[in-house]
């Protein structure tokens, strides 16, 4: 995947209207009057969204030529998430190395307190 | 059983959180962060080798961490504004090896009590800009690639071995 294409995913997720129209469409089919609804939108104002989703391969229309209901594209979506994975895998291989030293640590700190005891 | 990291970077923001878990108490989490011979044993990934130049870790003092890989060396340096045990370290961190100096990033790390034994480490990462995050971000990525290739040309060195593939 191109940063480019990547720069479009995030760029079309950084507003919360587009993403409650993901939301919605992730439960279905919808059109654009039926996506208008719940967001107090104009339709136009909708359409606007539903384009930069659209370029930024998130959403296609469907095949019904009257209602032209828009589906959820959930492939660079799946990118998106793996940019963030590998990122985490990171950061997870050092945490469980310091797991295995905790444990390391906490066994000194035992065996010191009872020395202290004694 | 094993505590899962969580990383959250929220498209458009300059900032990304870290979050972790761990069976031991906070004191002790907080000691592997600040000590250095106990932090050149876990930080970074598993193929890098990890040299603590310099780390004292008290307010107003400094560090330079040293990643090697296969004769690359990528270093790390900033400065600690607070250090307070055992629940919070402040400061900055810059990687050397950007074409231009100055993209420094804030990082917060809080070391949370859970008791029983346990603490959860909460990390905040401010950038310059979101391009500054999602490029040190993706630079995991490409070392995700990297390592991919790395696995992959494995394979194919133990596929060429005779007989082993069929065995």
């Amino acid at each position: 995947m191109s940063s480019a294409q990547l720069d479009a995913t995030f760029a079309a997720l950084a507003d919360p209207t587009r993403r409650a129209i993901l939301g919605r469409l992730a439960n279905g089919q919808a059109s654009v009057a039926e996506l208008a609804k719940p967001f107090k939108m104009s339709q136009p104002a909708i359409s606007k969204h539903l384009k930069v989703l659209e370029r930024a391969g998130l959403v296609s229309r469907g095949l019904d030529a009257q209602r032209r209901p828009r589906k959820l594209e959930a492939m660079p979506l799946k990118d998106a998430t793996d940019w963030l994975e590998k990122y985490r895998q990171f950061w997870e291989q050092a945490y469980n190395r310091l797991d295995a030293l905790l444990e390391e640590m906490k066994i000194k700190e035992k065996k010191q307190n009872k020395r202290r005891k004694k | 059983m094993s505590n899962k990291t969580t990383v959250t970077a929220e498209p458009g923001k300059q900032e990304l959180f870290i979050i972790r878990e761990f069976d031991a108490p906070r004191e002790l989490v907080f000691q592997a962060h600040t000590d250095a011979k106990l932090y050149e044993k876990w930080v970074g990934p598993d193929d890098l080798a990890m040299t603590v130049e310099k780390m004292d870790a008290v307010a107003g003092g400094s560090y330079r961490f040293l990643h090697e890989r296969g004769g690359h060396v990528y270093a790390f340096h900033g400065v600690y504004h607070e250090v307070l045990a055992p629940e919070r370290i402040i400061g900055t961190f810059e990687f050397d090896g950007l074409p231009e100096t100055g993209h420094v990033i804030m990082g917060t790390t809080k070391f949370e009590d859970l008791g029983g034994g346990r603490s959860r480490l909460v990390h905040q990462s401010v950038f310059q800009s979101v391009a500054d995050r999602d490029g040190m971000i993706a630079s995991g990525m490409e070392r995700g690639v990297v390592d991919g290739y790395n696995k992959l040309d494995n394979l194919l060195a133990r596929l060429q071995e005779p007989n082993t593939a069929s065995a």
